[in-house]
Parts: structure tokens; C-alpha cells; sequence
């Protein structure tokens, strides 16, 4: 048995490519109005609870302040990102992934293990836990799976007036539109936080091996891991 | 230090890259794509006369942000902002078996519709205000559209930068409940800087498809021969999506 089912990879990769895309043209959407806002509406600085930097160039698609081609780049890769996740969710719920990797158990949540899971971590020592993946490792990718990807589907919908008249409880379960704005803006940034800390964690662990396991598959050692 | 170079050089490759192929044909007609699979959905996602949000009174944001054209800078628009706009007219012409020149009088007396919505600028900020005035269907159809059209036109007065601006919507959200012309917010007549003396109300859409200073409705079968032929002032000049919903 390969260690990443093909449907992992193939949504691994095609994720990476719409994540990076929609966050760099999100980036340049956000220079058109670098103020963020709690509830229903918002439209002046002495509203704001945050006044956003402006990106640069070099973290922008287009690469200089387009609104509207940074707009083409977010409604197209909108659909790969997003199709996409239900895909890898259907897949993950078929083949048991979810269930058999990524799911924690109550009884797992102990401050005591988890604090030695953190130890382990800091101490760069990742091969531990009893099935495929350690504790911290499951927080994240459940995180990402179940919170960070859906949160950013539904929020980004709720900031679209065309799509209101279908789900117009939608906005209000955000707190308003432009707390789903907010929303839409901070969870980017987690799911950015989260990427850098994947490529530490997979240039610490022999990223060569790592990167080939995610194309090929890899191959399984006996006793479950490699 | 080298590390950071390199890094910085592949993303520098990457923008690059996206910045040609957003100029490229290929990547508008997937642009175009994409935009038309949202609207779409939109659609099929809710019945035809589902309408948006509507607030309360409380929800009223405490000022009504004016954007874009703020005024229009003609002697004519000054004299009709000093005797009130009494002699404005609003033109529905084109393919409509009638062809009417409104009064803001005849505006008034056509059953009014009042409705506090949410303007949602595709900058990002919004502001929440109470519109008051006919709905665009009952004037359209007063008028009588003839077979084959299928896009409003709304023709402005005001320009920028030295363009007339305009904008069109098609048939849908044309006949939809809360696509009014409106001539009031707040209780009071429309602001100069809103749009006086009437402006529209296309509440499923992004404001630039909310035209403002209107003094025509134009009845078409086509957007191809009007301007530079992407139905709107943003779309032609910037290249903003015509469909406004997303």
C-alpha cells in the first residue's frame, strides 16, 4: 500500500497551486481598501479595528495594484479551490483517511500527552504517536481540513451579493458582512501560517523523500510507517 | 541571504508569469469563464425573485459613503441641482414599443418600493442604507420590450475622466423585486453625492453596477456596439467583470 492514496496527491498539488494563487491575488484585493471591519458594514478608517499593510508587488497577482485582474485571478481559481475540497472530503470519507489518520479521539485530549508531544516536537523528534500521524500533526491537518479550507469557501460566499439571495443566513452567521470579510482576510493568514510551518517540518525530515512520497506515493515500511 | 534572493526571484518569476497570461486572450476567455459559471450558480441557486438582505431602520449606517463620480461638472447639472431637479427627465428608449420621457413627478407617482439594503463596493467596505422608488420592471414594462432584447443600458450624466459613464444588467435582474430606481435615501431626496436626483438600485450586484445621475434606460438586443463594448465604464476602461455578483 502506497503511504498517500492518489487522491491525496493529487489534491495536494492542485491545492497548493489555487491556495497560492488566491492569496496572492487576495493580497492585491486587499490593497483596494486596506481597512477591516466587525459587522454588518463598515466603510471609513475610524471605523476599522485593523488598517492592513499594503503588499508589494513581489506578493501580488498580478505583480502591480490591478483590482479588477487580481478579481479575474480569485473567481477563476475559486472553482479548483473550492470543487476541490469537497473532492478530497468525499475521497478522504470513502477511502477512511479522515477516520483512520487524521481523527482524534476524546480521550486523546489530555494536557499531559499533548505537552509531551510538544516536547518531542521541539526537540525535532516527529516519529512517534501510534498510527500514521502524532498528535500535533492531526491538530493541524484537521484544522486545515475541517476549519481553515471550508471557513474560507463559506466566508468568501457570504462576501458575494450575488450569492445572497440563495443562503442569505449565510452573512449573518459570519456576524455581518464584513466580519465574514475579516474572517476571509485573518483565516488566509492562518492557512499561510500553516504552510510555512509544513515546509519547516518537511525540510527538517528529509524534504527530498518527503516531496518524492507526495508524487509517487511512497512506499510503506512494515510496521505501518516510513 | 542567497537563500531569500532565490526565493524572491522564483515569486518575482511567478507574478510575472500571471501578470502575462492575465493580458493574454487565452486567460481572459478563462477569466470570462469562471465569471460566467458564478453568475450561474447564483442563479441556479435561488429562485429568480429571491431577494438579498434586507436591514432594519437600527442598521442604518450613520453616513452614506459617496464613491466614484461625486457631482457632474456641467452648468446644465448645477441649474437642474438649483431649481431642484424639477425639469429632469429619464428616457426609456430603444426596443421598447413605447418609448417614455419620465418626469420626476411621473417617478413618484408610480407605486414606490422602500428598501433598506446593504451597498457592498467591490473595493470591499459597505454601507447600509434606506432606498426609496419605482421598480425598473414596472417602468419597462409601461414601456413594452420588444422581442429580441435582452441588456438594460442605463446612460449617466456624469463622466470620468472624460468618459460618459454607464452600465448594463440583463433581463433577470432587470425584472427582479429589488431593482428600483431610486429617488430617496434615508427619507430624504437623493444626494448629489449618491447619485441626485436618481440612480439605480441593483442590490444583487457590486455598487459600480449601481449607476448613478441616470438620465436614460436603453433597451437592447446587445452590448457590442455600445462604447467599448463590455456593457459598463469599469468594464471597458479597467477590464472589472461584468457580472457584478461575485
Amino acid at each position: 500500500m502506497k503511504r498517500h492514496a492518489l487522491s491525496t496527491r493529487i489534491w495536494h498539488w492542485v491545492n497548493l497551486v489555487c491556495v497560492t494563487i488566491l492569496f496572492m491575488s487576495g493580497l492585491n484585493i486587499s490593497n483596494a481598501h486596506r481597512y477591516l471591519y466587525w459587522g454588518h458594514w463598515g466603510f471609513a478608517p475610524e471605523q476599522a479595528w485593523l488598517r492592513v499593510p499594503y503588499f508589494p508587488g513581489w506578493a501580488t497577482i498580478p505583480g502591480y495594484y490591478s483590482l479588477a485582474s487580481a478579481r479575474d485571478w480569485h473567481i477563476l481559481f475559486a472553482w479548483p479551490f473550492a470543487l476541490g475540497l469537497l473532492f478530497i472530503w468525499a475521497a478522504m470519507l470513502i477511502n477512511r483517511h479522515f477516520w483512520r489518520d487524521l481523527r482524534i479521539a476524546r480521550k486523546e485530549w489530555k494536557a499531559a500527552a499533548i505537552w509531551a508531544d510538544i516536547v518531542r516536537h521541539l526537540k525535532l523528534d516527529f516519529d512517534h504517536g501510534g498510527g500514521k500521524y502524532n498528535f500535533l500533526q492531526r491538530l493541524a491537518y484537521g484544522l486545515v481540513l475541517c476549519v481553515f479550507l471550508p471557513v474560507m469557501v463559506f466566508s468568501g460566499l457570504a462576501i458575494s451579493p450575488g450569492f445572497e439571495p440563495a443562503a442569505p443566513w449565510l452573512v449573518d452567521a459570519f456576524g455581518g458582512r464584513q466580519s465574514a470579510r475579516s474572517i476571509h482576510f485573518i483565516v488566509s493568514w492562518a492557512i499561510f501560517a500553516f504552510i510555512a510551518i509544513h515546509i519547516l517540518l518537511v525540510l527538517l525530515t528529509g524534504p527530498i523523500n518527503q516531496i518524492r512520497g507526495m508524487i509517487t506515493g511512497g512506499r510503506e515500511i512494515m510496521g505501518g510507517r516510513e | 541571504m542567497k537563500r531569500r534572493a532565490f526565493l524572491a526571484g522564483i515569486s518575482a518569476l511567478f507574478v510575472g508569469a500571471c501578470s502575462k497570461i492575465s493580458r493574454s486572450d487565452a486567460g481572459a476567455s478563462f477569466f470570462h469563464a469562471a465569471e460566467d459559471w458564478h453568475r450561474k450558480a447564483h442563479r441556479a441557486l435561488s429562485s429568480r425573485h429571491a431577494l438579498v438582505r434586507e436591514y432594519s431602520k437600527a442598521d442604518i449606517s450613520p453616513f452614506f459613503r459617496g464613491n466614484g463620480s461625486i457631482r457632474v461638472d456641467t452648468a446644465e447639472y448645477r441649474a437642474h441641482v438649483e431649481n431642484g431637479f424639477a425639469d429632469w427627465r429619464l428616457d426609456v428608449r430603444g426596443m421598447v414599443k413605447r418609448p417614455l420621457s419620465l418626469s420626476m413627478e411621473n417617478l413618484r407617482k408610480l407605486p414606490q418600493r422602500t428598501q433598506i439594503t446593504r451597498h457592498d463596493c467591490v473595493e470591499g467596505w459597505s454601507a447600509i442604507g434606506e432606498w426609496s422608488g419605482p421598480q425598473l420592471s414596472r417602468v419597462l414594462e409601461d414601456a413594452g420590450i420588444m422581442q429580441g432584447a435582452n441588456f438594460i443600458v442605463f446612460r449617466c450624466a456624469d463622466t470620468l475622466a472624460g468618459s460618459n459613464y454607464y452600465e448594463s444588467i440583463d433581463m433577470v435582474d432587470a425584472m427582479h423585486p429589488q431593482t428600483i430606481i431610486a429617488h430617496r435615501l434615508n427619507g430624504e431626496n437623493l444626494p448629489v453625492i449618491n447619485g441626485a436626483p436618481i440612480r439605480m438600485r441593483v442590490e444583487k450586484q457590486l455598487g459600480y453596477k449601481h449607476p448613478k445621475y441616470l438620465i436614460a434606460i436603453e433597451v437592447v438586443a446587445s452590448l457590442e456596439d455600445i462604447a467599448g463594448g463590455n456593457g459598463g465604464y469599469w468594464e471597458d476602461r479597467s477590464g472589472y467583470q461584468w457580472y457584478g455578483g461575485i
